[in-house]
């Protein structure tokens, strides 16, 4: 029904698509994987971290371009914005650390699940009192500019969110394998009871997880708010459960995993909505990794032992 | 001593007992419930009846109650949060008409919420004025259930046929989401008008999303290939503005057409200028309003510092036909069953009732014959009267 070419654009378009929506899933799901892979439990507050962080990019955001935007360069005030923000945010994780997930450490699995879903609901209904019910339009931080290359449509957003992405993931990568705090964090998914007889504190490496993973949370929130740049407080419940889907499509506690578990989950959901009437899209999508997950019980990456000790 | 603590809990409920049954003895107060989302996915809707009811009863406190049958009443309004979702505006409902003894409810505003309801209203024998609701289910078969705006079958052809005259495209594509009542049914209603005129498979894309999703990507690309002329969105305000971005960031060039739900103030508060130039059919359009609708908007401008959406309009005018319909009740006997069937007679009876949205006369279903209005959105971001369509 139509020529070769068209179809190539066709699938090019719905690729560029899937990668920025499957960046989103990849570095939100790394903090569910993170803090599994230390404390064994999942972080069902993480969704909402992922909506804080981005409530602190928009203020940061907000005013940063109220003060400077004058006299810096755009760029400049993108870069001060992502710092801050990863800044701040990360101290929310270590605050979910601290008072949530610490008084329960020794509690049952189910009670520290629920914990989040706690922390979640305080955190949605926190921000609907401080900032209200109505709909905030996040700061675009650049000029977006569109692209038209042989039919396929993309902009310098597009684009600066598929890199940043990646570059976020490939420095979180450096961070674990060749930094000590990471080579603790390693260790402690290893073995979490010889490790800390060895020294290496719970208390710090715990907070630490939690606030790499907030940090990352709110450079995908400000990312976010540039693609879709509606801020709703109930922003991060859809997005953290799909992330959640995607740290157990990767296997539990794998980082790797995760983040590849991303990407896929962002290409099932594009392609199997261009393929099938839209209406479907859901109830394919996720059957898809109902199959997957049924002859990949543990994910693609997932650790044997971790199935043993808990959950 | 503990006989003493006795004696005088047990007086001091006696004494509340009598205080508050001398209390309605002395005084019926007439309570009319708000059924509105002020919290969830679309508070500005919400906010905007808050607004005109407090704005109403401004009023009626400044004439000293309402009068009926040369008795004035106190009336009171309580205002239900239905946080946008279904089953809170049933629970709402539900609370006002069986604990607040509302006499009658003003609300909710989208038809997601006032399908359901609907039903409950109807069932306790109550009246429900839906100011905004377009889905014909809102009333359909329910005698206590009336809404204060025109339908989705009058809505689709109006738009369908808008988009015909004046563009002269005869391939469209309609976006909308499955999950919410309101969209799904304009969407069909359009898609029917538009294959009444342009023949079968002149919908050459009808693409669906869920309530909460931000990434229509897919289906914008799949819509952009299908060769669709003109895209009809049906969507909330507070999706628009991602809708309209990013089809322009995937290179959809022609118009995109909406509904009634883009009327909020903060559809162009947020879209910017991407809105601009886009065309969308509602129920009044403020700039360049006149006689009472230009009062009303005047006075809601002054008050609370921007111009007030349709659904605030809308809220207005069904309040207003509330209290006409409890003044032509003609008396309170303060039992509440029995004055809710007389307003809810009253308010059928009700005939070419001049409100600020126009005039209304009821269909024996509980639903006005109302004209449409098509508004462009200017350069200034002002929602501009474009023509008027009429049944």
């Amino acid at each position: 029904m139509e020529s070769l070419t068209e179809l190539f654009t066709y699938i090019l378009q719905n690729l560029i698509n899937a990668l920025q929506r499957g960046s989103f899933y990849a570095v939100i799901s790394i903090g569910y994987s993170m803090v599994y892979g230390v404390l064994m439990l999942f972080n069902f507050a993480h969704g909402d971290i992922f909506m804080v962080g981005t409530y602190i990019g928009f203020a940061i955001a907000t005013l940063f371009i109220a003060l400077f935007a004058g006299f810096l360069p755009g760029p400049l005030i993108f870069v001060a914005t992502v710092i801050v923000t990863m800044f701040l945010a990360s101290w929310i994780g270590v605050f979910v650390e601290v008072a949530g997930y610490r008084p329960l450490r020794s509690a049952p699995r189910a009670s520290a699940a629920i914990t989040g879903l706690m922390i979640g609901i305080i955190f949605e209904t926190g921000i609907l009192i401080i900032v209200g019910a109505q709909r905030l339009k996040f700061p675009a931080l650049m000029e977006t500019v569109s692209y038209n290359v042989g039919g396929v449509y993309f902009t310098n957003v597009k684009i600066m969110i598929i890199v940043i992405s990646l570059l976020l993931m490939l420095a979180l990568h450096g961070f674990i394998q060749k930094s000590k705090w990471g080579m603790a964090m390693r260790a402690m998914s290893y073995d979490f009871l010889a490790v800390p007889l060895m020294g290496v504190s719970i208390n710090i490496i715990a907070p630490l997880t939690f606030a790499v993973g907030a940090g990352l949370a709110s450079v995908a929130g400000i990312l976010y708010g540039q693609a879709y740049p509606i801020l709703d407080p109930y922003m991060g419940v859809l997005l953290g459960w799909k992330a959640f889907v995607a740290a157990i499509l990767g296997g539990r506690g794998s980082i790797k995993g995760a983040a590849l578990a991303g990407y896929l989950l962002g290409f099932i959901e594009i392609f199997v909505a261009t393929i099938f009437p839209s209406t479907l899209r859901d109830l394919i999508a996720y059957s898809i990794i109902i199959l997957i997950l049924t002859y990949k019980p543990r994910g693609f990456f997932g650790m044997e032992h971790s199935t043993k000790l808990r959950l | 001593m503990k006989k003493i603590t006795c004696l005088l809990i047990v007086s001091f409920a006696f004494a509340m007992v009598f205080s508050t049954s001398a209390f309605s003895a002395r005084k019926t107060i007439i309570k009319i419930g708000i059924n509105a989302p002020l919290t969830g996915d679309i508070p500005k809707v919400g906010e905007g009846s808050k607004f005109a009811a407090m704005m109403w009863l401004e009023d009626i406190e400044k004439a000293g109650g309402l009068e009926i049958g040369g008795k004035k009443y106190d009336v009171e309004l309580v205002i239900e949060d239905n946080e946008s979702k279904a089953e809170s505006a049933v629970k709402a409902n539900t609370k006002m008409i069986t604990q607040d003894d509302v006499i009658a409810i003003v609300g909710p505003q989208s038809s997601s919420q006032a399908v359901p309801a609907g039903e409950v209203a109807n069932k306790y024998k109550t009246v429900m004025i839906s100011p905004w609701s377009t889905n014909p289910n809102t009333t359909l078969d329910r005698p206590y259930v009336f809404r204060g705006c025109f339908l989705d079958p009058f809505q689709g052809p109006v738009v369908s046929n808008f988009i015909s005259d004046e563009f002269g495209l005869t391939k469209a594509a309609v976006l909308y989401d499955v999950a919410a009542d309101y969209q799904k049914g304009l969407a069909e209603e359009f898609k029917k008008a538009w294959e009444k005129r342009h023949g079968a498979g002149s919908i050459v894309a009808y693409e669906s999303f869920t309530t909460k999703d931000t990434d229509f990507s897919s289906q914008l690309t799949k819509i952009i290939k299908s060769g669709a002329e003109v895209l009809f969105a049906p969507q909330y305000y507070n999706e628009v503005p991602l809708v309209v971005q990013q089809a322009k960031e995937l290179g959809w060039k022609g118009p995109i057409v909406g509904s009634d739900s883009w009327g909020s103030t903060e559809t162009v508060q947020l879209c910017g200028e991407a809105c601009y130039g886009l065309y969308f059919s509602t129920h009044y359009a403020a700039a360049g309003a006149t006689g009472a609708t230009k009062i009303f908007i005047d006075r809601y401008t002054d008050t609370y510092g921007y111009v007030p959406d349709d659904v605030a309009a809308l809220t207005w005018d069904a309040l207003r036909l509330a209290e006409q319909a409890i003044k032509d009740a003609g008396k309170i006997t303060g039992r509440i069953e029995k004055d809710r069937q007389a307003v809810r007679d009253a308010l059928a009876k009700i005939k070419n009732f001049a409100g600020i949205t126009g005039n209304m006369t009821f269909t024996e279903e509980g639903d006005p014959i109302k004209c449409a209005v098509i508004v462009k959105i200017n350069d200034k971001g002002e929602y501009e009267f474009f023509k008027s369509i009429c049944p």
